[in-house]
C-alpha cells in the first residue's frame, strides 16, 4: 500500500530520481556543450535532496511497511553522501577538460549512484539493500572507466565490475541463506529469528553477508580491487569512490550488523574485530612502499575503514556513533586531500600522480603545501587536527565497551600508519624542489580545499554538534 | 587579576604572532616573533607576581573553564609547579628567537611561526586542567618540532625528524588509551579531581605503565633515549635549546602531575624499575658522553644523565627529592639551553661541531670562555649555581629511600665533572691548533645579551633558591602527603627507640655522605 507518508519519507530519493532523469534528457539532447550547466544543476539537485532530508525525517522512521527506514541514522549518512557527491561533481570539470571536454554523463551517473547510496543506508530489508547496492555499483563501474580512451581507466572499470559482481553474488547468497533459515528478508524479522539462537545455516548466511559488505567497504581480506581501481579511475572519480560510497557501505554495514544481526552480536563481533585489525595493519604496511599518491590514498582508505570498524566492533550505541562520526571526519579529510591531489598538474596542466613530484611544494605553492600537510597530519591522527578526534572517538568507544586490548593494539598500529603520511610531508617540506606545478589551482578547488582545511583545523568547535547528531543517529538503530 | 583569563591570553599572544609571521616578510617575522615572545615574558612576570605563594591560597590559581568541546573542556589553571615551568618557557623563548636571528636565513616566516606555535603548545601543556586537553597539547608539539628539525636541521635531519616523531608518538598513544580508561572509571576529565581519585591498585600498575611509556620516552630515560642525541645534533641551535630546555621537562612534569599523584601505589611498587633505569642512565650515558667527539651529542647525553637525576628525585617520595627534581629540571633547562647556545655561537663561526677543530678559544674569545666556564660549572653542579641545589636535594631525597641508588647516582656527578671539564679543556684551553678557529671573533652584543640573562638566572637560582622553592612548596607538600601512605620504606632509616650511639653513627654517616658529594662536585 503506497501512502503519502511513505512517499514523503523517500522525498530525497524522489528528487534525485526526477533530477537525474531530467538532466539525462538534457545531456542526451544538448550533447557535451551542456556539461557545465548539467554539473551545476546536479549539485543543485543534491542540495535540494539534502534539504528534503528534514521532511523525510518528519515522516519516518518506517516507510513502505519497513522496506525503507527514514530515521536519524539514514539522514546523518545521507547528508554526508550528498555532500561528498556534490564535491566530487564540483571537482571534476577541470580534470576532464584537459585533453578533451567534460561530459554531462558524469554528474548524472553520480546522481544515480547517490540514489543507490541513499537506499543502502535507509534499507530495512535485504531486498532494498541489494537493489540500492547494485544501483550504486552499476553507476560506479561506468564511472571507473569514464576515461574510456585511457587504458588504465578501462582496466579499472573492468576489474571493479568483475570483482564487484563476485561480491554481489556472495552477498546475495548470504541473503538467501538468511532468508531461508530465518524466514524473513526484513531486518526486524531476521533479528527476531536470530534472537532465538543462531543456527549453523544462519551463521553461514551472516558470514557471507558480511563478506559481501567487506568487499564494498574494501576491508581486508576483500580489499584487492581498491588500489588498482583507485589508481586507474580518473581522479575525480577516485575522490568520489573514497568518500560517498564508503560512507554508504559503512552505514549499510552498521545498520545490517545492528538492526538485522544484532542478536548474533557475539558471532559477528569476532569477524568485525578481525577485519578491522587486518585492515589497519595491512593498510598501514602496504602503503609505505607506494610511489603513486592515488594508490597511497587507496591503502589509506583501507586503513581508515579498519579504524571506523573498531567502533562497530563494540556493538554499543556509542560505538556506532563513533563509527559514523569517524566517517564524517574521514570524508572531509579525503575530499580535502583529493582536492589537493587534483591540483597536482605540471606546467602544461596535465595531471601528475607521483609522490616524488610533490618535492619542495612548500616553496612553490605554499598554500597548497600547507593544506596537504594539514590533511596528512590529520589522517595520521595527530592532534590538534580533527583527524585525531575521529580516532579518539572509536578508541574511546572500544575502551568503554571493555575492548581495551583491541584499542591498545589498534592505536599502536596507527603509529605505523603515521609513517607514510609523514613521508608525504617530508617530501613536501624537506626535499629539494622538483619541477614546479601549475602556478595556481581552480577557484572551485581552492574553495573546497579551504573549507575542508578549516573544518580540520577548527573542527573541535563542531564537537557538540557532531556528538549530538551521531548519538541521535546511533540511537535510532537500537 | 580575578577572572581575567591571563593564561588564555598567554597562549593567544604567540598564536596571533604565529599567524602574523606567516603573512609577513622575513625581517618583519623576526620582529613579530621577538615582540610576541617578549610580551609573553612580560605576561609571565605578571603571572608570577600575582601568584599567591602564601600557601594559604587555593592550590589551583588563575582557573578558567569553558566547556566548548563537547567531551572535554577548555580548562586551564596552574599551581606552583606549573608556574615555574611556564616561567622557564617564556624566559627561554625570546632567547631562542634571538639565537635564530641570523642563523636562520631560509624560510624565516615559517620558522618563526613554528616556534611561536610551539610556545602556545608548551604553555598549554603546563596549564591544561583537562586530561584530553593536556593530551592534545602534549601531542600537538610533535608537528612544529618535526618541521623545525626536518626543514632547518643539519645534514642527517630527515632521519632524525622521523625518529623523533615516531618514537614519541608510539610512547604517547598508549597513554591515551589509559586516559580513556581513567575517564570512564572516574567519570571526569578534570585533572585535579583525578589527582585525588583512588584507582584500584591492580589497575594502577597498567595505567602507570601506559603513562610511563609516554613520559619515559619524552624524558628521555635509558634505554628509550636514543632519539634525543639524533634530534639534538640535527636540530638548529634554537631547536636544541627548546628541546632540552622545555620539551624534556614535559616528561618530568608528566610524572609529577600524573604518575605520582594519580597512581601512588603503582609508583611505589614500580619505583625500583625507575631507580634501576635511572642508575644505568646516570653511569652509562655519562660514560658515553665522555667519548663523544661532537659537542652537541655530548651535551645531549649529559641531558639524559641529568634527567635521570630528576627521575631519581621524583621517585624518592619525599619533599627533598621532589623539590630537588623540580630544581634540576629548572636548572637543567637553563644550563643545557645555555650550553647549546654556546655551541651555536662557535658553530655559527666555523660550521662544525667537531670538538677537535677548536682549541684555545680563551685566547681569542675571552668573554665567551668566561660564560662557557660558568655554564660548564653549573652543569657539573658547582655550589652557587642552579644545578647544585637541585642535585643536592634530589640525592638527599633518594638517600632516605635507598642508599644504594644514592651511591650510584652520586657517581654521576663525578662523571659529569669529568666529561664537562674535558669538553671545556679541549675547546677553550690548550694550544690553538687551527688558524680559522683562532681567528674567530668574540661574542657579539646580540650573543652576549642572549647568554647574560641565563647566566644571571643560573646564579640567582644557585645563591637564593628560595625564590623558586617558595611557589611550589605547598604543592610539593600536598603531593608528599598524597604519596605518604604508599611510599616505600627507606633502607637507611634507623629504627626509632634504638640506643643513642646508633643515632650518632647515623648522623656521622649522613654527614660523611654529604661531604663525599660536595667533594665530588668540587672536582
Amino acid at each position: 500500500m503506497i501512502d503519502s507518508a511513505s512517499l514523503l519519507a523517500v522525498l530525497p530519493e524522489l528528487i534525485l530520481t526526477a533530477g537525474g532523469l531530467i538532466l539525462m534528457l538534457i545531456a542526451a539532447y544538448g550533447g557535451d556543450a551542456t556539461a557545465r550547466i548539467v554539473n551545476w544543476l546536479a549539485v543543485l539537485t543534491l542540495a535540494a535532496a539534502g534539504l528534503a532530508l528534514s521532511c523525510s525525517l518528519a515522516h519516518g522512521p518506517d516507510a513502505f511497511d519497513g522496506l525503507v527506514r527514514a530515521d536519524a541514522f539514514s539522514v546523518f549518512a545521507k547528508a554526508l553522501i550528498y555532500g561528498a557527491a556534490a564535491a566530487a561533481i564540483l571537482l571534476a570539470p577541470r580534470y576532464f577538460s584537459v585533453g578533451g571536454v567534460p561530459r554531462p554523463e558524469y554528474p548524472v551517473l553520480i546522481l544515480f549512484s547517490s540514489i543507490g547510496m541513499g537506499m543502502m543506508v535507509s534499507a530495512g530489508d535485504l531486498l532494498t539493500l541489494y537493489v540500492g547496492l547494485e544501483m550504486q555499483s552499476l553507476a560506479a563501474y561506468v564511472l571507473a572507466s569514464f576515461m574510456r580512451q585511457d587504458e588504465r581507466s578501462s582496466e579499472a572499470g573492468l576489474k571493479y565490475f568483475v570483482l564487484g559482481s563476485l561480491a554481489s553474488g556472495i552477498l546475495l547468497y548470504g541473503s538467501a541463506l538468511l532468508y531461508g533459515f530465518t524466514g524473513s528478508t526484513g531486518f526486524d524479522g531476521i533479528a527476531v529469528a536470530l534472537s532465538e539462537g543462531v543456527s549453523k545455516g544462519e551463521l553461514f548466511g551472516l558470514v557471507f553477508v558480511l563478506a559481501g559488505l567487506a568487499f564494498k567497504i574494501s576491508a581486508v581480506p576483500f580489499h584487492m580491487w581498491t588500489p588498482d581501481v583507485y589508481e586507474g579511475a580518473p581522479t575525480p572519480v577516485t575522490t568520489f569512490f573514497a568518500s560517498a560510497p564508503k560512507v554508504a557501505a559503512i552505514g549499510l554495514t552498521v545498520r545490517v550488523a545492528i538492526e538485522a544481526l544484532g542478536p548474533a552480536g557475539l558471532q559477528w563481533q569476532q569477524v568485525v574485530i578481525f577485519v578491522a585489525l587486518a585492515s589497519i595493519l595491512f593498510g598501514a604496511v602496504a602503503a609505505i612502499g607506494q610511489t603513486n599518491i592515488k594508490r597511497l590514498m587507496a591503502y589509506s582508505s583501507i586503513n581508515n575503514v579498519g579504524f571506523a570498524l573498531i567502533g562497530l566492533a563494540t556493538g554499543t550505541p556509542a560505538g556506532a556513533a563513533a563509527t559514523m562520526s569517524y566517517m564524517a571526519i574521514y570524508v572531509v579529510m579525503t575530499i580535502g586531500g583529493f582536492a589537493c591531489i587534483l591540483q597536482m598538474r605540471d606546467a602544461e596542466g596535465r595531471p601528475v600522480e607521483t609522490i616524488a613530484s610533490l618535492a619542495g611544494l612548500s616553496r612553490s605553492r605554499k598554500g597548497l603545501a600547507a593544506a596537504l600537510a594539514i590533511f596528512m597530519f590529520s589522517m595520521a591522527g595527530i592532534p590538534p587536527l580533527f583527524g585525531f578526534w575521529a580516532k579518539f572517538l572509536v578508541f574511546d568507544a572500544a575502551v568503554a565497551a571493555g575492548l581495551t586490548a583491541l584499542a591498545a593494539f589498534g592505536i599502536a598500529m596507527s603509529v605505523i600508519g603515521a609513517f607514510y603520511y609523514l613521508k608525504i610531508i617530508k617530501t613536501i617540506y624537506f626535499d629539494e624542489p622538483a619541477a614546479p606545478y601549475e602556478a595556481r589551482g581552480g577557484a572551485v578547488e581552492n574553495v573546497i580545499l579551504t573549507a575542508c582545511a578549516a573544518v580540520i583545523v577548527f573542527g573541535y568547535f563542531l564537537n557538540p554538534l557532531l556528538d549530538r547528531a551521531s548519538a541521535a543517529a546511533a540511537a535510532s538503530l537500537f | 587579576m580575578d577572572g581575567f583569563p591571563i593564561l588564555s591570553l598567554m597562549m593567544a599572544v604567540p598564536m596571533a604572532g604565529a599567524i602574523a609571521c606567516l603573512f609577513a616578510g622575513a625581517n618583519q617575522a623576526r620582529w613579530i616573533a621577538l615582540l610576541a615572545t617578549l610580551a609573553d615574558l612580560a605576561l609571565g612576570v605578571i603571572l608570577w607576581m600575582n601568584f599567591d605563594q602564601s600557601g594559604g591560597a587555593a592550590q589551583w590559581q588563575f582557573q578558567e573553564y569553558a566547556p566548548i568541546f563537547g567531551r572535554f573542556a577548555w580548562a586551564l589553571g596552574i599551581d606552583g609547579i606549573a608556574l615555574l615551568l611556564i616561567a622557564l618557557t617564556v624566559f627561554l623563548m625570546p632567547i631562542c628567537i634571538g639565537a635564530s636571528w641570523l642563523a636562520i636565513e631560509k624560510r624565516v616566516q615559517e620558522y618563526m611561526a613554528a616556534f611561536l606555535f610551539m610556545e602556545v603548545l608548551m604553555i598549554g601543556v603546563f596549564t591544561a586542567q583537562d586530561l584530553y586537553l593536556f593530551y592534545i597539547m602534549f601531542e600537538a608539539g610533535l608537528i612544529p618540532m618535526y618541521l623545525i628539525i626536518g626543514i632547518w636541521g643539519g645534514a642527517d635531519r630527515i632521519y632524525a625528524s622521523y625518529k623523533f616523531f615516531l618514537y614519541t608518538l608510539l610512547g604517547s598513544v598508549l597513554m591515551l588509551i589509559a586516559m580513556m580508561w581513567m575517564v570512564h572509571e572516574a567519570g571526569t576529565t578534570d585533572i585535579p579531581t583525578l589527582m585525588a581519585y583512588n584507582f584500584d591498585p591492580h589497575i594502577q600498575t597498567w595505567l602507570w605503565l601506559a603513562f610511563f611509556a609516554s613520559f619515559a620516552v619524552k624524558m628521555p630515560m635509558w634505554p628509550v633515549h636514543t632519539w634525543l642525541p639524533d634530534a639534538h645534533v640535527q636540530a638548529p641551535t634554537a631547536g636544541s635549546v627548546i628541546l632540552a630546555g622545555v620539551l624534556l621537562k614535559m616528561g618530568g612534569y608528566g610524572f609529577i602531575r600524573f604518575s605520582l599523584p594519580m597512581f601512588p601505589e603503582a609508583s611505589a611498587q614500580l619505583a625500583p624499575l625507575v631507580w634501576g633505569l635511572s642508575m644505568v642512565a646516570v653511569v652509562y650515558t655519562s660514560l658515553v658522553a665522555l667519548v663523544q667527539s661532537d659537542m652537541k651529542k655530548l651535551i645531549a647525553y649529559s641531558s639524559v644523565a641529568h634527567m635521570a637525576i630528576v627521575t631519581i628525585g621524583l621517585f624518592a617520595f619525599n619533599q627533598a627529592g621532589l623539590e630537588g627534581a623540580m630544581m634540576v629540571m629548572l636548572g637543567h633547562g637553563l644550563v643545557s639551553g645555555a650550553l647549546f647556545l654556546c655551541v651555536g655561537v662557535i658553530y655559527d663561526r666555523l660550521h662544525t661541531r667537531e670538538i677537535n677543530r677548536y682549541g684555545g678559544l680563551s685566547i681569542n674569545m675571552p668573554r665567551y670562555a668566561v660564560l662557557f666556564m660558568l655554564f660548564t660549572m653549573a652543569s657539573v653542579g658547582l655550589p652557587g649555581t642552579s644545578n647544585f641545589v637541585g642535585e643536592f636535594l634530589s640525592l638527599m631525597g633518594i638517600y632516605q629511600a635507598s642508599s644504594w641508588v644514592a651511591l650510584v647516582a652520586t657517581t654521576g656527578i663525578i662523571l659529569g665533572a669529568a666529561y664537562m671539564l674535558y669538553l671545556y679543556r679541549r675547546i677553550c684551553y690548550g694550544e690553538q691548533k687551527n688558524a680559522d678557529a683562532a681567528a674567530m671573533p668574540d661574542l657579539s652584543m646580540r650573543e652576549l645579551w642572549l647568554l647574560a640573562p641565563i647566566a644571571a638566572a643560573v646564579l640567582w637560582m644557585g645563591v637564593y633558591p628560595e625564590s623558586f622553592l617558595a611557589p611550589m612548596r605547598p604543592d610539593i607538600r600536598a603531593l608528599e602527603a598524597r604519596l605518604a601512605p604508599a611510599a616505600p620504606a627507606g633502607d637507611s632509616r634507623i629504627k626509632l627507640g634504638a640506643p643513642k650511639p646508633v643515632e650518632d653513627a647515623h648522623h656521622e654517616e649522613a654527614t660523611a655522605t654529604s661531604h663525599e658529594e660536595a667533594s665530588g662536585e668540587a672536582h
